[in-house]
């Protein structure tokens, strides 16, 4: 009983010392929050909402689109950005022929090996072969972009929260700051080499406006290509991107929750009538 | 332990025979799991949680043995094999996400496993034993999951890999040394995700086997139950199977399809973004958070923002945060109340509602927040509360309480007969 | 007051039948539901041991023949395995034409082992048909075994000059892969 007593009573201490260290972290920042100011947040936008053929539960691949989206990527973005976890071969999916790909492939420059010398060089692609980088290393690009590195953009719309949204609006979201935000917040006016975006969480990026003028890509699908349309493919593209799989898990999530549910029916019906016979009557 | 009127395994025929003389699995597993286990008729919905627990650690091990055979735990190409079994392995976005997805649904049952325990006082005598072992698995579950998330070499699991080491780098004189040897190396790398990897890996079997303990040990004095009075005749109880094999079926049901929704349609909800992004030594993200799981926790880490007396602020929310899980085995000696279920003890029940559950809610909200006002101070004194919950409250209102009248046995409480309670008896738990 | 008794007992009894039986139906459903789903887990789980994507499309080899001098041979690389392509001298291709088909384990002739206007270059899969082995013979100075083509030196398999199974445990001729001639220099394997 002694014993036990102490146990509890060593409780009880250790318990008023972390409440009491707790409470007084509490008391301390109480009062900083109440003498010190706090720098606000810089007020960004939230992504704007843009619907998309593979939004929901039943969305597809929308491969026009996608298409459109990989000719933005190819002619705008490919010039600073790499795609490095997408294979030539992957292009198949958005609905080009084996002998489109080859060819697409084969217009790419991708490193090599010279077979006679061993000196690294440049060959044509070939399906197999990964969307080449544009800068041979880290250190490169970092040279090439004001230390600013441009990132891998595989898995852009899933290392973004409303990735596909995200994209889309930042592209498409390149303005002067207002005269009302300089105000309150001068903080937020651009430095040299930097361009303001309201969707970009510190509203600074390094990147300069890549889509500035309607008709920069021509589509072979003829779609007028603005602004607009242009972010939207490209985000598009950056869906399927990074994660080429997205509308296969979709269609297979579909069978195997309408069998459970019939099988958790059909489960409770069995638990239900095995029970009946020991279950009182209310 | 079997109660007298438990049903016997027979064997049927020549090959049960066989296997009952050379290696009696069949009745194990009837004794086990069987129409030989007898179970409190009245266990509710809060009881399927266990099943559920075992059922995801086999889930989690299937899905981690498949995964091991595409991943290779090497900081060159961890993210990029990763990526491999997304993109090119045959169902190997399916086998990820399940496992990831796996994981959150392993630590949700587990959580409302625990929550059960806590309000019926389930860790009470006779019974202290199943709650140690349960405290043990948890421990277990959260080394294993950390690790896990190392793996895929995203900013998250890099950032995570050196904070938590971080948190041994606060033992004093000892503690970089300690964390050095961790990690071995400077900050997370090869050694670190080599090592990680390999007992992520162990891990699971380990709990599988201290799981097969917590089982055991529950099989001695048999299952408590919503009431808190223990089983007094055969009419309290029914066989194992059909009737909870049954129960559990349903349960399950409802579990993966919870899952399955989660797995096939919201694969990422409960991931973070950032942890897409390759893990870059030089670059921090700017808001880092652990899995959903140890929010919790990871916010009574952070509680503590200024020195106290002589402890260093870091110091003391690495203490906080190993005392808020260790102090949960001394739960059986700190809750002397002779009644277990909280549905008989009226200032028990009010702490537990309105003091823990909030508390718990708010830890929870403030470590998925960043590290700003008001989730600091928010936080600070929930883990005041935290603290006071288990380690004065609990001891004291065991002491003062007096709990109203319970039933005199399961069946009555079943059956909604009231006329044979009869108070201060049966208060004691039986030995 | 018998009438009743009487009714009512029949009755009884059908539905508590029929109750056994709908109960039984029920827990055999439930059951066998969960074994389809168990059933149906199987199929990723075993499939995802199958060659991934990656793997499957790197399967096409090109090899440039025209440095390839007669009675030599380059080793080259094809789905992660060794491909011989071996230009044949007068003496080998006479050799291989020489020998009747009717007398092989695996009767084929040469023609039908090599593209018509190139019969002088054969191109097999560097593995040994009997165990997997790569045979010796392509390399300069190699053993070539007991009929001038290649010989495996795990258990002993003689192939000839058309790369055809002579001696030893081997069951089948050096396997040809698709290919084809992408120009006269140039052939394409897979």
């Amino acid at each position: 009983m002694i014993k036990l007593l102490s146990v509890r009573l060593v409780a009880i201490i250790v318990g008023i010392g972390f409440a009491v260290a707790a409470l007084w972290a509490f008391a301390v920042g109480a009062y900083n929050a109440a003498t010190e100011e706090v720098a606000p947040h810089l007020p960004y936008e939230k992504p704007r909402d843009i619907a998309y053929s593979f939004d929901g539960p039943f969305g597809k691949w929308d491969h026009a689109q996608l298409q459109r989206g990989l000719k933005v990527y190819d002619e705008v973005c490919s010039a600073c950005h790499s795609l490095k976890y997408v294979a030539f071969r992957d292009l198949a999916q958005l609905g080009y022929s084996e002998g489109q790909v080859k060819a697409y492939a084969a217009a790419k420059q991708v490193p090599g090996i010279d077979p006679n010398t061993g000196e690294a060089t440049m060959r044509p692609g070939l399906p197999t072969d990964y969307f080449p980088s544009p800068y041979p290393n880290a250190v490169a690009a970092a040279a090439a972009n004001n230390n600013a590195i441009p990132p891998d953009l595989s898995l852009m719309t899933k290392a973004r929260g409303d990735g596909t949204n995200y994209v889309a609006s930042l592209l498409m979201g390149y303005q002067e700051p207002s005269a009302e935000l300089l105000e309150e917040h001068p903080e937020a006016a651009p430095g040299p080499g930097l361009y303001h975006n309201p969707y970009f969480p510190n509203l600074n990026l390094a990147m300069a406006p890549p889509l500035s003028t309607a008709g920069q890509v021509t589509y072979d699908d003829g779609t007028e290509a603005t602004i607009e349309q242009m972010s939207e493919d490209v985000a598009a593209f950056l869906t399927w991107t990074a994660e080429p799989t997205m509308v296969k898990r979709k269609q297979t999530g579909w069978p195997v929750l309408i069998f459970l549910l019939f099988a958790t029916i059909l489960a409770y019906l069995s638990k239900k009538q095995i029970w009946a016979a020991v279950k009182p009557k209310k | 332990m079997s109660f007298p009127w438990a049903r016997q395994y027979e064997p049927k025929n020549a090959v049960t025979k066989f296997l009952d003389e050379k290696l009696p699995l069949p009745r194990l597993v009837y004794n086990a799991v069987g129409a030989g286990y007898p179970v409190p008729r009245n266990l509710s919905y809060f009881w399927n949680f266990g099943v559920l627990a075992g059922f995801f650690l086999m889930v989690q091990i299937v899905t981690g043995v498949v995964l091991a055979m595409h991943y290779a735990a090497n900081a060159q190409v961890a993210f990029a094999t990763t990526e491999h079994i997304m993109r090119d392995v045959n169902w190997g976005w399916l086998m990820r996400y399940a496992h990831a997805n796996g994981a959150s649904f392993f630590f949700i049952v587990v959580y409302l496993h625990i929550f059960r325990g806590l309000f019926y006082s389930s860790y009470k005598a006779p019974r202290e034993m199943i709650w140690l072992l349960g405290v043990v698995i948890f421990l277990l579950m959260m080394a294993t999951a950390f690790m896990g998330y190392v793996l895929p070499w995203g900013q998250m699991s890099f950032w995570g890999a050196k904070v938590i080491t971080g948190l041994f780098g606060a033992i004093p004189l000892v503690g970089e040394p300690i964390q050095i040897w961790l990690l071995g190396g400077f900050a997370p790398d090869n050694a670190a995700l080599n090592r990680f990897f390999s007992l992520h890996f162990l891990l699971p079997f380990v709990i599988a086997g201290v799981v097969i303990l917590h089982i055991w040990a529950l099989h001695i004095p048999g299952s408590s139950n919503p009431t808190g009075v223990e089983i007094k005749n055969e009419s309290d109880t029914v066989p194992f199977h059909p009737y909870y094999t049954a129960k559990d079926g349903f349960g399950l049901g409802i579990a993966l399809l919870l899952y399955f929704a989660l797995v096939f349609f919201l694969p990422n909800a409960l991931g973070h973004p950032d942890n897409y992004i390759e893990a870059n030594p030089l670059s921090t993200p700017a808001h880092i958070v652990p899995e959903w799981y140890f929010w919790p926790f990871y916010a009574i880490l952070r509680a503590f923002t200024v020195d106290f007396l002589f402890v260093p602020a870091k110091l003391m929310g690495v203490l906080a945060m190993f005392a808020s899980i260790l102090l949960w085995f001394f739960l059986p000696w700190l809750d002397k109340s002779p009644v277990r279920s909280g549905h008989y003890r009226p200032l028990f029940r009010k702490f537990f509602w309105f003091g823990l559950i909030p508390a718990m809610i708010i830890l929870f909200i403030c470590g998925g927040a960043p590290a700003e006002e008001p989730y600091v101070m928010l936080s600070q004194i929930a883990t005041a509360y935290y603290f006071l919950h288990f380690l004065v409250i609990l001891p004291i209102i065991s002491s003062v309480e007096k709990p109203e009248p319970l039933p005199y046995s399961i069946t009555e409480a079943v059956l909604g007969s009231d006329k044979k309670v009869v108070k201060g008896e049966n208060t004691s738990p039986a030995v | 007051m018998a009438d009743t008794t009487a009714t009512a007992t029949p009755d009884t009894v059908t539905t508590s039948d029929d109750g056994i039986r709908r109960r039984d139906f029920l827990d055999i459903a439930a059951v066998s539901a969960a074994g389809i789903g168990g059933l149906a887990v199987v199929f990723p789980l075993v499939s995802q041991m199958a060659p991934s994507k990656d793997v499957l499309a790197a399967s096409s080899t090109e090899v440039d023949v025209s440095a390839i001098e007669p009675g030599q041979a380059i080793k080259a690389v094809f789905r992660k395995q060794p491909l011989f392509v071996k230009r044949l001298t007068p003496e080998e291709i006479a050799a291989a034409n020489a020998t009747p088909t009717g007398s092989l384990r695996d009767p084929q002739s040469l023609a039908e082992r090599t593209k018509e206007g190139h019969a002088d270059i054969l191109v097999t899969m560097g593995v040994c048909t009997h165990l997997g082995c790569v045979p010796l013979g392509a390399a300069e100075g190699e053993v070539k075994g007991e009929f001038g083509g290649y010989f495996c030196p795990c258990h002993g398999s003689h192939y000839d000059t058309a790369g055809r199974i002579r001696k030893g445990p081997a069951p089948t001729n050096l396997e040809v892969p698709e290919y084809e001639f992408t120009s006269d220099t140039v052939i394409q394997v897979g």
